[in-house]
């Protein structure tokens, strides 16, 4: 039985300590004779005074309240909470990769530029685009790289009045959030009751200002946007480009390609299309991929083949370049990690991948629209929305749900997003869960459903099995307490 | 709940007119989407505020979503109050939490805001 760990701390007791030194073998000195007098610490350190025993058993407790993709069903919508190859593992762990340096001359490690080289390569193919800087360590870190490239190119046009950047109301966060950062104007548009992108709002919205349109594809509502070539149309007749959030590439690869689509800018998420770890587990990487004419504004270095002398190098005569976004080259061991999932599945592996995703999403959403209400009944990609308007008069809510699911020994889904759903839940069962799991997961949400009419104070006051009760998350934003302090 | 003597915008702001003054605050409605708001952040007295853009922020333990200004011109007064006991915005949303106080351009723009009984229309369309 799991119980709530004390603090490191807490559990400190004077005089307790974990460490036996051998004498000292060389002459004592007093410190105060070989440091400066403001270089001394005047008072003690408060570190924890604890056994070895006591460090051990305190991390080993807590890492066992962890939950992760390792431990259980993780349908964390929007996310791709994918499983992680441990195949994935061992290859970043050779040491050819991990005891390298980056100063290193190209001559020693022609091993590391040629998986970067021929990284940047294949995703390169599954997007449709020219070339790929590995460079951005983020999701929204690739989004700001996009929107620098994008803002580079309007400006070398000699069109530096294109100021706004149009986003659907169904974006992630980031998008408006990455594209203010890099100066940009946000206007925002209506989404259709489809869902998708309205284009008469669209055609209302370009202008001779428009630098570009974010969009997701399949859109945060696990949707595809059926109207994206006219989308597409619509921004470039009006001079503006097209930036696609990689977020959703898991539904579309090897189906479907966004420079065919007619994107410009792409980033990816190795992270959550390429299986490398995740969440707290990071570090991320989202590589930016561009169409030929956008190229000469990508991030320095880029990693060039030299096949005249069958040579890896890195090229920093980039005159056009936005610069560094990261230092050094990107976060190298995620891409050793994206790299072998890439080879170990092939083209047709990543295919499968994206088609047993969209068939897992749309068997699970079957079986929950007995329970559940649906607001878009159509044929979903990866993920789908669905929300417990049907249940409302029970007085329970999307939130009390989640947390009924921890007492089932689920990872809830993401809640309260995309924004214009009202109580949304959306989920996403990657591909590598089997049917089992799904059935498993459809069970425990039909119970609570069935508790939501029976006992809703049980679903309102849950959790229950877990080691922490119902947190006051009101409390934790309004007063948080951030820092223990001694007593 | 709709109060009948204030005006109100598609963006679930109110408004409640007094000479060519004007006060804002998001509707019951708004705040019952919004859930637990934690934290606003306003405009500073003397800001320009234009109709349809935004003018802060209002984040509650959902989401953070901007708050969009139902008129153009001058910041004359913030509610402070706000800024310590946010959840005054789900207490008393068309009374104490109130956000801004704006001077107008132009008293012609309240034509475009929504009448109470508009309001309630849109709203029920919106479900």
């Amino acid at each position: 039985m799991l119980k709530q760990e004390d603090l490191i701390f807490e559990q400190s007791s004077p005089g307790r300590k974990a460490y036996s030194l051998p004498a000292c073998d060389v002459p004592e000195e007093n410190i105060a004779s070989l440091l400066p007098q403001n270089c001394l610490r005047v008072e003690e350190p408060e570190l924890p005074e604890v056994s070895e025993v006591d460090v051990v058993r305190h991390f080993t407790r807590l890492s066992q309240l962890n939950f992760g993709v390792d431990t259980g069903f993780y349908p964390l919508g929007s996310c791709t909470m994918k499983y992680n190859p441990k195949i994935n593992e061992e290859m970043a762990r050779l040491t050819g990769f991990t005891r390298i340096h980056p100063y290193q001359p190209e001559d020693s490690v022609q091993g590391a530029l040629q998986l970067m080289y021929e990284l940047a390569d294949y995703l390169a193919e599954i997007a449709g685009m020219a070339k790929v800087t590995l460079q951005p360590a983020a999701g929204a870190h690739g989004e700001l790289t996009g929107m620098k490239i994008i803002k580079a190119y309007h400006e070398f046009k000699g069109e530096s009045q294109r100021t706004k950047v149009i986003v659907p109301d169904s974006a992630h966060g980031t998008n408006p959030a990455t594209a203010s950062m890099a100066g940009f104007k946000i206007v925002e548009i209506k989404s259709r009751d489809n869902g998708e992108v309205d284009v008469e709002a669209l055609k209302a919205a370009v202008d001779n200002e428009t630098a570009a349109l974010m969009l997701t594809n399949p859109n945060t509502l696990g949707l595809f946007e059926s109207s994206i070539e006219e989308i597409a149309k619509v921004v470039h007749d009006a001079g503006g480009l097209l930036y696609y959030d990689g977020a959703n590439t898991n539904a579309i690869m090897g189906y479907a390609r966004p420079g065919d689509m007619g994107f410009d800018v792409v980033h990816f998420n190795l992270h959550k299309t390429f299986s490398t770890p995740h969440g707290g587990g990071g570090p991320g990487a989202g590589p930016v991929g561009v169409k030929d004419f956008l190229v000469p504004f990508l991030p320095k270095p880029t990693v060039e083949y030299d096949s005249a002398n069958d040579k890896y190098t890195l090229n920093y005569d980039l005159p056009n370049s936005i610069g560094r976004m990261k230092a050094f080259y990107g976060n190298f061991a995620v891409l050793v990690r994206a790299y072998t999932y890439i080879r170990a599945l092939g083209g047709e592996g990543l295919k499968a991948a994206s088609e047993d995703a969209v068939l897992n999403a749309n068997y699970l959403k079957k079986l929950l629209s007995k329970y559940f209400y649906l607001p878009y009944e159509r044929h979903c990609k990866h993920e789908f929305i669905i929300t417990p308007k049907n249940l409302k008069e029970y007085g329970v809510h999307t939130l009390d749900i989640a947390k009924r699911l921890l007492d089932y020994g689920y990872h809830p889904p993401t809640i309260y997003f995309p924004l214009i759903v009202e109580e949304a839940m959306m989920i996403e069962p990657t591909e590598t869960e089997s049917k089992e799991t799904l059935d498993e997961f459809a069970a425990a949400m039909a119970k609570i459903a069935a508790e939501c009419k029976e006992n809703p104070e049980i679903v309102r006051q849950a959790p229950h099995n877990t080691v922490i009760g119902r947190l006051d998350e009101v409390r934790a934003a309004r007063q948080p307490v951030l820092r223990w302090q001694k007593a | 709940m709709v109060k009948s003597e204030l005006k109100y915008s598609k963006d679930h702001e109110w408004v409640l007119v007094d000479g060519n003054k004007v006060k804002i605050g998001i509707s019951d409605h708004a705040q019952e989407a919004l859930g637990d708001v934690v934290f606003v952040e306003l405009p500073e007295e003397g800001d320009e505020v234009t109709a349809n853009e935004s003018f802060g922020t209002v984040e509650s333990v959902k989401a953070v979503s901007d708050v969009y200004s139902p008129v153009s011109g001058k910041v004359v007064e913030i509610n402070e109050a706000l800024l310590d006991s946010p959840e005054l915005i789900n207490s008393d949303p068309y009374g104490e939490g109130w956000m801004i106080v704006v001077e107008l351009d132009d008293a012609s723009q309240l034509d475009e805001l929504m009448s109470a009984e508009e309001y309630e229309a849109f709203l029920k369309e919106e479900e």
